[in-house]
């Protein structure tokens, strides 16, 4: 019973942090480099949909509200590719990585100076009361998340395997170079994938703020979403969920079974044991070129 | 007047190198042209400054009557220009299929492209066995066969082709041009072949022209490349009875 109850919790966790993970995944498949902003993108996106939302601020209906922050934050994605990630071409990938860290604490300094750095509460109609499935009482909030990251992740699947977009980033993230030749616009390809991170990111960003507050520096779980993208195999997008969904997982249990402290700790335990054990991830899709 | 595909004065940078100094070359409608030389010559440079991977800083492609250097990839390809990778380039991850769709990527006649897609099946029964099969698990030489098809799905105008017998075993490079030439037979596809494999590309091709360190150095029918001393000795390795002082490192090439 305890079990089930703080497994649910665990994968409701992991499932937020499996949804930052792919937006790393995204963009590192696109462009090699990676976005150390995705947390602060996540927490961006959650505060545009409370700003929205909430009652003390523009107070519309949590319906309207969710949809128009995920088109913002796909905008915002979008414009950051065309305006500033782009001109950045042709450098090498590590300044991609510092401007995206710098990127990140510009973002958060903008929430702090709009929103406050207190904690809030998106009020989300999510988050209201409690299941009981089989004598298991659950937050309806757990459920929620969840069921929303399986049809997210189950759409984005659909997306990339039939359509001619999706087909066409799957293509220019795997091999650049033939997908020019095949006459993909790679560059607009991209653009578009840093918009779908954005949504993804804002996803993540309402389901995480309508199950706990959420304050300017919520961005820092990107790193624990990191984590989950190394534990996954960066590069491979159902192996980004499952590193989320396993330190999700892990994190409740380590907290209630191991002395006090460790909790925090066992992610990244786990991160190192899978680097020395599994150097590309559980997921990977490393291959040998043929010459 | 007539050409499908010319070049004038073409001139590419690989950064602070110049990698082809002023290149002409003509390619009529229908035909096969083939361009030789060694590692370095500027083969591929030449085909990419076609394509529009690479910018030419002087000179004019002129395709169709219309000037089209550095233009954007997409649009070149839309144009009719497809241009099959040195090294197949598939992407490894999609499947046979799924590359193939990837090839139609600026097409929208539903009809037409599942129509080309069985004609590429035709051609390379293999890939129609291992349609489902992710690419990166193909074979070398079926790489091969699925980037020239990939190619196909197109419907292109110009077929670039960049080296496709690298790396291949004689049969099999026998098998892969055995194609392209029925190709251009029967679905009346223009190539421009760039090959170091001087003996097959003459053997396929109408025209031929060598290429040495960015620059033009002969030009002519396949036939007379073909039968001319210099190719002979410098590409198709044919060594005249060994009087000692016309060994091949004595020999001076006739344009030096």
């Amino acid at each position: 019973m305890e079990f089930l109850q703080l497994f649910v919790s665990g994968l409701a966790n992991g499932s937020v942090y499996g949804l930052i993970a792919l937006g790393f995944v995204l963009i590192y498949k696109a462009t090699e480099s990676v976005n150390f902003a995705q947390g602060d993108f996540m927490m961006f996106g959650a505060f545009i949909a409370l700003w929205l939302t909430n009652t003390e601020y523009m107070g519309l209906p949590f319906w309207i509200a969710a949809p128009m922050a995920m088109a913002a934050m796909g905008l915002l994605g979008y414009l950051l590719d065309v305006t500033i990630i782009r001109r950045m071409f042709g450098q090498s990938q590590t300044a991609v990585v510092i401007l995206t860290i710098a990127l990140g604490f510009v973002i958060r300094f903008f929430a702090g100076v709009f929103w406050g750095h207190e904690p809030q509460t998106l009020q989300s109609p999510l988050a209201v009361g409690d299941v009981t499935i089989g004598g298991v009482v659950l937050g309806m909030a757990d459920v929620t998340i969840i069921v929303v990251t399986a049809l997210l992740t189950f759409s984005l699947f659909q997306f990339f395997k039939h359509t001619k977009l999706g087909l066409a980033m799957q293509a220019a993230s795997q091999n650049q170079m033939a997908a020019y030749y095949m006459g993909i616009p790679v560059k607009r390809v991209q653009g578009f994938i840093w918009a779908l991170s954005g949504v993804v990111a804002a996803v993540a960003g309402i389901l995480f703020a309508s199950k706990g507050a959420i304050d300017p520096n919520a961005g820092m779980l990107g790193i624990k979403a990191f984590a989950a993208a190394v534990i996954g195999g960066f590069g491979s997008l159902p192996g980004a969920l499952v590193g989320g969904l396993i330190i999700g997982v892990i994190e409740p249990f380590a907290a209630r079974y191991l002395p006090a402290g460790y909790s925090q700790m066992a992610p990244y335990v786990l991160l190192l044991l899978v680097l020395v054990f599994r150097p590309h991830g559980l997921f990977s899709q490393v291959r040998t070129k043929k010459v | 007047m007539g050409h499908l595909l010319e070049i004038r004065n073409l001139e590419s940078y690989y950064g602070p190198i110049m990698a082809i100094r002023g290149i002409s070359l003509t390619v009529e409608k229908g035909q096969i042209v083939t361009v030789l030389g060694a590692n370095g010559a500027g083969k591929s440079t030449l085909l990419k400054t076609i394509s529009g991977i690479m910018d030419p800083e002087k000179g004019q492609v002129i395709f169709d009557g219309e000037e089209i250097q550095g233009l954007e990839p997409h649009v070149i390809v839309k144009k009719g220009i497809v241009h099959v990778p040195e090294g197949r380039e598939v992407f490894p991850l999609l499947t046979v299929n799924e590359n193939l769709s990837l090839g139609a990527y600026t097409r929208n006649d539903k009809a037409g492209i599942a129509r080309d897609r069985e004609m590429v099946f035709e051609y390379f029964p293999i890939l129609a066995e291992r349609r489902n099969q992710e690419a990166g698990t193909l074979s070398g030489g079926q790489q091969q066969m699925l980037a020239i098809g990939r190619g196909l799905m197109l419907r292109p105008k110009i077929m670039l082709l960049d080296e496709p017998s690298l790396g291949l075993s004689p049969l099999l490079i026998q098998q892969i041009f055995g194609i392209l030439e029925r190709l251009n037979k029967d679905e009346g596809v223009t190539m421009v072949l760039v090959e170091q494999n001087a003996r097959v590309a003459l053997n396929l091709a109408d025209a031929g022209y060598v290429m040495e360190v960015g620059r033009m150095v002969m030009n002519d029918t396949a036939e007379n490349l073909a039968a001319s001393e210099d190719i002979q000795s410098f590409y198709l390795g044919i060594q005249e009875d060994s009087q000692r002082s016309e060994r091949r490192w004595k020999r001076r090439k006739t344009w030096r």
